[in-house]
Order: C-alpha cells, then sequence, then structure tokens
C-alpha cells in the first residue's frame, strides 16, 4: 500500500469523528451561551438520538427519514423536559449547582436507556445503501457523507438562526446580558426553554447519523459527551465556529495520531491538546481574553 | 408499554434486592426420609456481569430440578443453596463464607467472572471447600501449589490463541495484524497473541489498540494493511467487535482473512453487521454449535440435551456461560453420587476426574492440571449466510 491511501483513509476517519465531537460541542455551546450552564447531559441526547431512531425503524417500521425527524423531535421534548420540570425548579440555585443536576439527569437518562435497550448495542441501515467510494485508494462510506452534510447543515441553519431571526437574536442578547434582555422584554426563561430544546436536538441528529456506522448502545454518551465538552473548550466556550473547526480538529488529531504516532495513545494526544490550550490560551483557541473574564466558567 | 416495561423495571429492581438479601433455593421440598445434599453456588446474576450470572443460574436450577425430579443423588434430594454476588467482588467473598460457615456446603460452584473468583479462592484454601469456578483466567488455577481447592470448567485464552494459530499454520499464514481493545480483556488477548506467536512460527506485524467505546477503526485497520499482515486478529468485546468487521469490509480489506476472539461467538453479533462479518474466522467452544457438529463428537447427545432442555424451559437460545454452570454443576453432582458429601473426598474426586464429557470439552483434570480443557476442545467457526459454519 502506498502511502497516499493511507494518508486520505486517516483524513476521511478524522472528519467524520470530528464532526460529530463539533455537533456535541456545538450543543454545549448554545446551552452554554443562554444560561451559563454546561449542560454534561449533552452525550445522553446522543445516545438517546441514536437509540430512538433505532425504536422508530426497527419497532414501528419508519421509513429512515421519518424516523430520524421523530428522533430528533422526541430527544428535544426530553431536552425540554429536562430543563421545565428540573433545571428550572433549581434556577435561584447557582450555576454550579445546576452543572451537577446535569450530570445527575445523565446518569437517570443512561439508567433508563438501559432499562428499556438492555446493554446491547444496536445499528441502524445507512441512510443511503451502496457500496464505499474510493478516492485515492481510501474508501469513504456514504453514512460519512451524511454525518458531514448533516453537521454542515446544522452549523448553516443554526448561523442563520443567530443572526437573521427574532428568536435567535432574542437568545444571543440572553447571552450578552440576561438582565438587559429581560429588560426589554424579551422572555429569558422561553429562550432558556429553547436553547435546550435546540441542543438537544442536535445532539439527537448527531446520534441518529452516527449509529449507521458506529453502532449505539445505552452507555455510550458519557464518552462522546466528554470528547465534545473538549471541543467545545479547545474552541472557546460558546463560540460556532470555534466549536466546529476544534471538533474537526480534535478528530483529525486523534486519526492522524492513531495512523502515526500509536493508536493507544489516540485518546491520550486529545486530551494533552485539550490541557495545553487550557494551560496556555484558558480562553480556547477561538474565544476572547476579555469575554473570558467577565464569565463565571 | 413504557410503563408496562418500567412496571417490568420495577419488579426487576425489587427481585434483584430481594436476590441479595435472601438466598435463592431452587429445590422443591421433598418427601424425602433421607438428609439433603447442598450444592453452593454464587453467580453475577445482577450488575455488570449479569449476561453471564443470568444463564449459570437458570442453568443451574434447571438441572438441579431436574435431578430432584429423577429421585434425587442417590437418594438425597439436591438442595442449591444460590447467591447473587452482584458482580462484586466483596459480595462474592462474603457470600462465599457465607455458604461455606451458616450453610455448610462441600462443595460452591461459580463465580461468574475472573475478578470475583479471585476474590474467593483465597478462602476456598483457607476452608478447605472446594470451588469449581465459571471464569476463565489462568490465574485461578495456578500456581497450583496453592490453588488446591480450585478449579475451573473455562477453557483458556491460551487455548483460543493456540487454536487460532493453528488455523493459520495450516493455511500458511505467517505474517499477522493485530488489533486490541483497552479493555482487560484484549489485554490478557493480547498477553496470549504475543506470548504464543514464535512457538507457532508467526510473527506480529503490526500492533494496533483502540477504546472499548470508540466510533470508527478505520484508522487501525488502514495502518494494519500497510504493514502487509496475511490476517488480522481482533480481540475486544461489545460494539467493536463488530465495528471492526464492518469496516474491515468498507475498507474493501476482505481479501486478508479476519480472526476474533471468542467473544465474538454471539448470533447477536451477526445480526448486527448485517453480512459484513462472512468469512470472520473464531474458536469457539462446542456448545455454541451443537448442531453443526458430527454425530461421531462425544460432546454432541451431552450438548443436544441441554440445548433442548433449557430452550424448552426459558424459550431463549443457549449460551457459553450457561454451558460453564452446567459443567461445573454437573461435576458437583458427580462427586457428591460418587464420595457424598465431604468437601475432601470431593476435591480429590474432581481431581482425578478423567473423561468427564461437559458442554465446554472432555476434562481432564490431573494434580497438575485443574482446568482440564486444552485447544482440542475448541471447534474452528466461520461466518457462513449469516450463520456459524465449522471451518475447514
Amino acid at each position: 500500500m502506498d502511502f497516499g491511501a493511507g494518508w486520505v483513509q486517516y483524513l476521511f476517519s478524522g472528519l467524520t469523528t470530528g464532526a460529530i465531537y463539533a455537533l456535541v460541542a456545538i450543543g454545549y455551546n448554545i446551552i452554554y451561551n443562554v444560561t451559563e450552564v454546561i449542560n454534561f447531559a449533552q452525550g445522553e441526547f446522543v445516545m438517546l438520538g441514536g437509540l430512538m431512531a433505532v425504536f422508530f425503524v426497527g419497532t414501528l417500521h419508519f421509513p429512515i427519514p421519518a424516523a430520524f425527524v421523530c428522533a430528533v423531535l422526541t430527544v428535544s421534548c426530553v431536552g425540554l423536559a429536562m430543563d421545565r420540570f428540573v433545571l428550572s425548579r433549581a434556577r435561584n440555585k447557582s450555576v454550579l449547582s445546576l452543572i451537577i443536576i446535569t450530570i445527575a439527569v445523565s446518569i437517570l437518562l443512561k439508567g433508563a436507556a438501559m432499562f428499556e435497550w438492555g446493554k446491547d448495542p444496536y445499528t441502524l441501515p445507512p441512510f443511503t445503501q451502496g457500496e464505499p467510494i474510493t478516492i485515492f485508494g481510501a474508501a469513504l462510506q456514504l453514512q460519512a457523507l451524511w454525518v458531514l452534510g448533516i453537521v454542515a447543515l446544522v452549523v448553516v441553519l443554526l448561523s442563520i438562526f443567530f443572526h437573521r431571526s427574532m428568536y435567535g437574536k432574542a437568545m444571543l442578547a440572553c447571552a450578552d446580558n440576561p438582565r438587559a434582555a429581560r429588560l426589554s422584554g424579551i422572555p429569558v426563561r422561553q429562550m432558556v426553554l429553547l436553547s435546550f430544546l435546540l441542543s438537544a436536538g442536535i445532539g439527537a441528529a448527531a446520534g441518529a447519523v452516527i449509529t449507521p456506522i458506529s453502532l449505539m448502545e445505552y452507555d455510550r454518551g458519557a464518552l462522546l459527551g466528554l470528547k465534545g465538552f473538549g471541543a467545545a473548550a479547545l474552541g472557546g466556550l460558546g463560540q460556532f465556529f470555534g466549536a466546529l473547526a476544534a471538533g474537526l480538529f480534535l478528530g483529525l488529531a486523534e486519526s492522524f495520531c492513531a495512523g502515526y504516532l500509536s493508536s493507544g495513545y489516540k485518546d491520550a494526544v486529545a486530551l494533552l491538546l485539550l490541557l495545553m490550550v487550557l494551560f496556555f490560551k484558558p480562553e480556547g483557541l477561538f474565544g476572547s481574553r476579555e469575554a473570558a473574564k467577565l464569565k463565571r466558567f | 408499554m413504557r410503563s408496562m416495561r418500567q412496571g417490568i423495571g420495577m419488579a426487576m429492581m425489587a427481585a434483584a434486592f430481594l436476590g441479595a438479601v435472601l438466598p435463592l433455593t431452587a429445590s422443591p421440598c421433598m418427601a424425602a426420609d433421607k438428609e439433603p445434599y447442598k450444592i453452593g453456588a454464587i453467580f453475577s446474576v445482577t450488575g455488570v456481569g449479569s449476561f453471564l450470572g443470568e444463564p449459570e443460574k437458570k442453568t443451574a436450577e434447571m438441572i438441579a430440578a431436574d435431578v430432584n425430579k429423577n429421585g434425587g443423588i442417590n437418594g438425597h434430594p439436591l438442595e442449591l443453596v444460590l447467591y447473587d454476588d452482584e458482580s462484586d467482588t466483596t459480595k462474592c467473598n462474603l457470600n462465599f463464607k457465607r455458604l461455606a460457615k451458616t450453610d455448610k456446603v462441600p462443595v460452591v460452584i461459580g463465580p461468574s467472572r475472573t475478578g470475583e473468583s479471585l476474590a474467593v479462592v483465597g478462602v476456598a484454601e483457607d476452608m478447605e471447600v472446594p470451588v469449581i469456578t465459571c471464569a476463565s483466567s489462568y490465574k485461578i488455577v495456578t500456581p497450583i501449589e496453592s490453588r488446591k481447592w480450585c478449579f475451573k470448567v473455562a477453557g483458556s485464552e491460551s487455548d483460543v490463541v493456540g487454536k487460532i494459530y493453528d488455523h493459520m499454520k495450516s493455511k500458511g499464514i505467517t505474517k499477522i495484524g493485530v488489533m486490541c481493545d483497552s479493555t482487560g480483556f484484549g489485554a490478557s488477548g493480547k498477553e496470549e497473541l504475543v506470548k504464543l506467536a514464535p512457538e507457532y512460527g508467526i510473527t506480529i506485524v503490526a500492533d494496533e489498540t483502540f477504546g472499548p467505546k470508540d466510533t470508527d477503526l478505520t484508522p487501525q485497520l488502514t495502518k494494519i494493511r500497510e504493514a502487509g499482515p496475511q490476517a488480522i486478529v481482533n480481540w475486544s468485546i461489545g460494539p467493536t467487535q463488530i465495528l471492526a468487521v464492518k469496516n474491515w469490509r468498507s475498507l474493501k480489506m476482505d481479501s486478508i482473512p479476519m480472526y476474533q476472539s471468542h467473544g465474538f461467538g454471539n448470533r447477536k453479533n451477526l445480526e448486527l453487521a448485517e453480512g459484513a462479518a462472512e468469512g470472520v474466522l473464531l474458536a469457539l467452544a462446542r456448545v455454541n454449535v451443537g448442531p453443526l457438529l458430527p454425530d461421531s463428537q462425544p460432546q454432541k447427545p451431552v450438548i443436544m440435551a441441554y440445548k433442548k432442555a433449557y430452550e424448552d424451559l426459558y424459550n431463549e437460545p443457549v449460551s457459553s456461560f450457561g454451558g460453564h454452570a452446567w459443567d461445573s454443576m454437573n461435576l458437583a453432582i458427580a462427586a457428591l453420587k460418587a464420595v457424598g458429601p465431604d468437601p475432601a473426598k470431593i476435591r480429590d474426586f474432581v481431581e482425578n476426574t478423567k473423561g468427564f464429557v461437559g458442554q465446554h470439552g472432555v476434562f481432564n483434570f490431573s494434580p497438575t492440571d485443574h482446568g482440564g480443557l486444552s485447544k482440542d476442545d475448541l471447534e474452528m467457526v466461520v461466518v457462513k449466510n449469516g450463520d456459524w459454519a465449522l471451518a475447514q
């Protein structure tokens, strides 16, 4: 085998994995921007999205596009319920307490998924059937194109939403200054609900789209959540394009490390990168130092 | 639907709680005038090892009920005293002490897993109660001087590796790539693969690792491909073993044969791989492939009888794990039948058992070998048309 094929293969692998990290990171950022809470149940939304899609396809025999939409909607509702019935009841507590509550919710979701689906992994048929495409001697699964496509779509839609729509601008206003936002008539409570709805939905989309590639089982969420958090911190908490770039960067770093250094140290490299950034540029690669000073986390 | 499932969940939790508090005795009350013979059992019925403990418990209970229906052991009813260790080494250790001291059982079968087994071997030695575990680690029975009272019925990893290497040798394969997950299972598999390779004239040209929750193994496989091996061995448990097969297929590497560990020996994996597993090779205990065996195979009758009884009673397929409980339970019963409920005599009986035909092989114990199995007790299996077939 020539050197070129390996190189391209690592690139494909890194981009696919990185795209998922980026989606998880974007989910963290949406909630963080509006509430300053880091929602550690974000990884569980990914897991739930995958398993819900399996439920809709496998048990209810929905066609895949419908199952995808239904999974995203169901998990969005879970996110909504999480805020409405759990976090909003503790709204007056400190941000740190809220973060700890999200950890509790993640344990609860994981346990519930274990009861519902058991411990076995599940799979979904790929969104498009077909042989992998060969580019420069490297194989690219069609599902990987779906992953990249959905990430691109999410990023474009979110940019439009935040910069063009009233709701999006109102959410950004909450992020900038919740008190001023409330004074100018923005319903902050609703915006918080909306942020949970959005980020749960984005997590679910990530879960549903990778299940055909990597399978899904009840305890996969924690690691995806951790890597996604790494990407969010690396890119600067709250920065959408930072999250996207850092997610892809993290995926590529892991993949090339597995390819050219040692696959055993793959996870260590990702975390080492994160540590380096936190030591030398704690606001993240794309964050602003001044903004970071004003934040509590 | 969901509320019903939740109801079942609650019931299961309650049952698990009760299981921790009360011993689950399986023997029906028999109007027998003879003193009952007891067999103690510890399995990981709940917790992370429940996929092992559950079929083991069911198998042991089934056998106990069957023995009692047929008049017991030499006229003595059989009482199975079964505790759940909840996949927890401390609880396992306490349960063992309770079996030995309070229940006064002459022999214990189980525990299910290596960790729990290692937590009781010392106690078994001190209390002089024979224990026949269902776990596979060689550490349970070596060094033999300090494992006088310990036996195991699960095959060793070195046997699985030996069987695979034998098959490779017969195909003229000398250069292999190895990929293992970073769990204890993968690490100990790798240890054996590396240790035994020179003995069989095999060179490991690529050695890759991945995490048990990884979502993509194409980098590892690509790197292995670049090293140019004649075969690949994947040693992992859980979803990564399916991921390995899927990635192997999508990278069009299927011209390089793939061997999997015995962990792949679950029909569910074939479904999840969705046809990608065609041609994958693995070494399995015969209990997994009963119907495929030739009629001349001495194990075939016992395997088919167990399969039928278990599947009729519980309406679920037999697993190799239940087979371990079958082997340990029947060894204990054979010992009780021959020498009665005397721990020392049972120990001597098991140690000298030869040619015991079980689910996982024909056991030949000796004072230097408390495992009793060899690589000849495994069968090389290939995935063909979405099912197992015996490999040539």
